[in-house]
């Protein structure tokens, strides 16, 4: 039997449109908006200032803490201005503005394409690299690679875990980077082994993606200590946790990290900007974002330059399908949708879905009738109904002891209720509450 | 027969009397003090049990009032300065009078001033739509108008209109408990001073985009031009981030900065009409009027 975690998950249909087309490179948009908080953390310190001549790669907002990141520019160009722009927040959010001129690359990157397999630096030194290079988990959250790669002392690691799962419907930009830079993400990941000094690395990768299983199972006997493992399809898969418990059934405690298990988890994305920055000295400016949906013309697999305008992706995927009803930034389970379109690609970017108007309604509300379902599919085995109402009751004491913290926010009780109740939004809301209540204590 | 009687009401009267007398022991051992000032004083408070003091309830207040050896800064904004002087009255200890506040909403975003520019179908609750983005129109900073402020009003003092998607305060029944400021996540609610006759001039705006920008999104926001400052006499208005805001202790009421608006988002509640009469005064007018004219319509409804 095929592995995958225990407890609940749901299996949404896939949906994988996009899986058969190549990764194309996004022609340059004429202006880039690149908001300076894109990671999970302090929002970094913009460096540079109206009028100012940038090239490819310069840094433009420095990190403002440990957990923090630096940004670079994605295009060469003048900054036009320093503004509050709308981004997929849903916000206005202080992001520097670039007219685009050109493309003109920071010298010290190297541009060829050649495979570089020697890893020339130490362990502290690849730690150093990434943090400059502003690396963050390109899953989808946006954790700062190099906090992950920090191991605090007393902590023993002993297995890296590579998330190639992309259990989110629809996306498929970790299908093809596995597909198209294989290479290079298995040198990734040797540098974040060494970082970490471990040897024994598992790639995790669900069995809806038999070529890429079978292609890097081929490549892997040239790269010691990296397993390859086949995963039953099954969301949410791809959080850490379920992950860990896949791939090698422990089980991350309540309230702790995975590195309490000896396991520290990356996405197939981070390997490969990892293995750009570190051995071609790249930083990370441009990622792989899915355009998608039912009935979007050209569905596609883009290598875009952070800070483009969602437009231009959806053209160039084949302009807005006439019944789009929402537009969403992510996979239609953990996404969220867009009220611009204007809004920039930022890191955590990971697809863009358009969904026709019948599927982007909501279903309508009804009352819980305590079927359970959503207790059934909870991978994190909480009571969804519970925390729901607990929260709109306000009863904050409560919802902690019930664990609301551990909650992953995957939306699989939203997804199976029969009722249609938004039970992830009360959570999120009720989470965000006692997240707060604990801050203060801590204070 | 009857001697089976006898011994059982005998038996039992004995038991009873027994434990009477055990459970008078340990009342007595375990007997708790408790002051009888603090059974007086939550009889003196309205049992409104609305937490607007900030402690657990009514009673929670009157422990806290009774322990307390300086109670000025403890207030019950229901029962007002009446109930806190016959609190003060029975626990022998002075409180000063303070103010009246008033619960007043600062935005005028109805759907005619401020464009829906997308539709929000997720979960009813301001706190939730807040947490996922900005809202249904152009301004960041304004009413969600998904009612999380009527939700938690325990005194029916605040309703959507459902013409302007926007609540409104009825002030007679509004005890400035705060719930309504602490629930709403855009932070529009301010208590503000009642004054005479329930006169009030406040900035019915709290966007702090820059003129250009929130004016395309609402034609009644604050546009930062500070005319309002130039023109107040007594420096009671002050401008931070594009946002006029009226200090109400330092505000006479005088009515110039309403005038200088160019946006109208300065609102004079509750005034008589002027006398001297301007046209380039009528959009000032309007809205006043506009704003007599609910208050009439509230009254009204409520008499029925």
């Amino acid at each position: 039997m095929l592995k995958t975690f225990t407890k609940g998950g749901v299996h949404p249909a896939e949906s994988k449109y996009s899986a058969d087309s190549a990764i194309e490179k996004l022609p340059l948009p004429k202006t880039v908006s690149i908001p300076v908080a894109q990671h999970i953390g302090v929002p970094s310190k913009p460096v540079v200032k109206k009028g100012d001549k940038v090239k490819v790669g310069d840094i433009i907002a420095e990190s403002a803490g440990f957990v923090s990141a630096n940004i670079h520019s994605s295009v060469s160009g003048t900054v036009s201005k320093i503004d509050n722009v709308l981004d997929s927040t849903g916000y206005k959010k202080p992001s520097v503005i670039i007219d685009v001129e050109g493309d003109e690359w920071n010298e010290d990157i190297e541009q060829s394409t050649d495979l570089k397999k020697e890893i020339s630096l130490t362990d502290k030194e690849i730690v150093q690299k990434i943090n400059q290079s502003g690396i963050v988990g390109l899953g989808g959250a946006t954790f700062p690679s190099h906090v992950k790669l920090s191991v605090p002392e007393g902590k023993k690691i002993d297995v890296l875990i590579i998330n190639g799962v992309e259990c989110e419907p629809y996306l498929t930009s970790d299908h093809r980077l596995m597909l198209e830079k294989a290479e290079e993400m298995l040198v990734g990941i040797q540098i974040l082994m060494k970082a970490l000094s471990v040897n024994r690395a598992i790639i995790g990768i669900e069995n809806n993606k038999p070529d890429a299983i079978e292609y890097l199972s081929g490549l892997i006997k040239n790269y010691p200590g990296i397993e390859v493992q086949e995963l039953k399809v099954k969301y949410p898969q791809g959080g850490e946790k379920q992950l860990i418990k896949a791939l090698i059934n422990r089980e991350v405690p309540s309230g702790g990290l995975p590195l309490d298990v000896g396991a520290v988890v990356h996405n197939v994305g981070t390997a490969y900007a990892v293995y750009e920055a570190i051995q071609k000295n790249k930083p990370l400016f441009e990622r792989v974002v899915t355009v998608t949906g039912q009935s979007v013309k050209k569905p596609s697999n883009f290598m875009v330059r952070i800070g483009t305008p969602v437009n231009d992706l959806i053209e160039a995927a084949g302009g807005l399908p006439e019944d789009t009803g929402k537009v969403i930034n992510g996979g239609p389970m953990m996404g969220k949708a867009l009220n611009d379109l204007d809004v920039p690609v930022a890191k955590g970017t990971s697809g863009i879905l358009i969904l026709p108007d019948e599927m982007a309604a909501r279903k309508p509300e009804n009352n819980c009738i305590r079927c359970a379902k959503c207790v059934s599919v909870c991978p994190q085995g909480l009571e969804p109904y519970l925390l729901n109402k607990l929260t709109q009751l306000e009863k904050n004491d409560i919802l902690e002891q019930n664990g609301v913290m551990d909650c992953i926010e995957c939306g699989s009780c939203a997804f199976t209720c029969p009722a249609g109740l938004p039970l992830l939004d009360y959570i999120r809301l009720g989470k965000s509450r006692v997240s707060r209540i604990l801050r203060s204590r801590k204070q | 027969m009857s001697t089976t009687i006898l011994f059982t009401i005998i038996s039992l009267s004995a038991i009873g009397a027994g434990a009477a007398i055990i459970l008078y022991f340990v009342a007595q051992k375990f007997k708790v003090y408790e002051d009888p000032r603090i059974d007086q004083v939550e009889e003196a408070l309205p049992a409104a049990n609305c937490g607007g003091c900030g402690y657990p309830g009514c009673r929670g207040f009157a422990e806290a009032l009774v322990k307390a050896d300086d109670i000025s800064d403890l207030y019950c904004p229901v029962g007002g300065n009446e109930t806190m002087g016959a609190v003060a009255k029975i626990l022998g200890k002075e409180v000063e009078a303070k103010e009246p506040l008033v619960a007043v909403v600062r935005c005028s975003g109805s759907p005619e001033h401020r464009k829906r520019v997308n539709e929000y179908d997720g979960a009813s609750s301001c706190a939730i739509s807040s947490a996922l983005y900005a809202g249904e129109t152009n301004c960041q900073y304004g009413c969600l108008g998904l009612g999380d402020c009527v939700e938690v009003c325990d005194f029916d003092a605040i309703y959507m209109d459902e013409e302007t998607g926007l609540p409104v305060v009825v002030d007679d029944n509004c005890t400035a408990c705060g719930a309504c400021v602490k629930a709403c996540p855009n932070d529009i609610i301010e208590l503000r001073k009642k004054n005479k006759k329930d006169r009030k001039i406040f900035v019915s705006c709290v966007n702090q985009d820059k003129g250009g920008i929130a004016r395309k999104a609402c034609k009644v926001a604050c546009i930062g031009c500070g005319k309002c400052v130039k023109v107040c006499p007594f420096d009671a208005i002050t401008m931070e981030n594009y946002l006029a805001y009226i200090d109400p202790n330092k505000c006479k009421l005088c009515r110039k900065c309403v005038t200088e608006c160019p946006t109208g988002a300065i609102l004079e509640i509750n005034f008589p009409p002027r006398k001297v009469k301007e046209e380039k005064k009528d959009a000032a007018k309007e809205k006043k009027a506009e704003v007599s004219d609910k208050k009439e319509n509230d009254s009204s409804t409520q008499n029925k």
